[in-house]
């Protein structure tokens, strides 16, 4: 049961983000990473992790998918004849060399290490939502009040980007 | 309890960084190379929370929900700088993006 979950889960995700790559309407390309965003939350739920895993369709699936379609719909984009890159013979050569290296690497590595503080039995006894919560806020909290500066970095970042210019904006620049 | 090796998870994630990368190589939109980076960013997250079970720390998937709020922030600032450029009637290819100043 779990296997073909895992199974199922594993085989829409390599066939969705293959299709995000490959198709040629970036709408499809945005459902077709959709499709991969919600069976990642899958595995993550076969993986103990099902507060990450509904982090990952409210704010993945919900927020930022939504920010890619609007930007779509903003920018009314045409898809060109030739959607690929201009020098795709050389960057293909070099993407596959990487990924068999990386692919290389992988089948090397012993994968083990010391074991963490936090089994399944103590994990699940409170809940998943309990656990994390507990090590945020103590462990990582300053790394967590870093994320809030940051994400309002970003989001003045994007407004002052993105906001229409005025006529002030264009007679500082060139002046 | 579990029947999946955790090697079943590392490949996956590599299968779809894999994906991703080349997404980001070979594609000429802007906005779906960012997606191509969101792919790779999930890679990364399932490597994280596929170790922090089987090794048994809460630390990797707290690492993936500081990846999720990181995506999110590239997204916005990777859209906005879009809409500058399309709005100087430049095209969303990343091929003929190709002057810092104009």
């Amino acid at each position: 049961m779990v296997l073909a979950f895992f199974a199922y889960c594993s085989l829409v995700s390599i066939v969705a983000g293959f299709l995000t790559v490959a198709l040629k309407n970036p709408v499809h390309c945005g459902i077709a990473l959709l499709t991969l965003l919600l069976h990642v939350a899958g595995l993550f739920v076969l993986l103990n992790a099902e507060f990450l895993a509904m982090v990952q369709i409210i704010v993945y699936a919900g927020a930022i998918l939504v920010l890619y379609l609007f930007v779509l719909m903003l920018l009314n984009l045409k898809t060109d004849e030739r959607y690929l890159h201009s020098k795709l013979a050389l960057i293909l050569f070099a993407a596959v060399a990487i990924c068999g290296e990386l692919l290389l690497l992988i089948v090397g590595s012993p994968f083990s290490g010391l074991k963490g503080d936090a089994p399944a039995e103590v994990v699940l006894k409170d809940g998943v939502s309990y656990a994390v919560g507990i090590k945020i806020f103590s462990d990582y909290l300053l790394q967590f009040e870093i994320i809030g500066v940051f994400l309002t970095g970003a989001i003045v970042g994007a407004i002052v980007l993105a906001k229409t210019p005025t006529s002030a904006d264009t007679d500082n620049r060139e002046a | 309890m579990t029947v999946i090796p955790l090697s079943a998870y590392v490949a996956l994630s590599a299968v779809l960084f894999a994906t991703g990368l080349i997404g980001v190589l070979i594609r000429r939109n802007f906005i779906i190379v960012l997606m191509a980076v969101e792919i790779m960013l999930n890679a990364a997250n399932i490597n994280l929370v596929a170790f922090s079970h089987y090794l048994e720390s809460m630390t990797g998937q707290i690492v993936a929900l500081f990846v999720i709020a990181i995506a999110g922030g590239e997204a916005a600032v990777g859209l906005a700088i879009i809409i500058v450029v399309f709005r100087g009637k430049i095209s969303t290819n990343v091929d003929e993006i190709n002057l810092l100043k104009w």
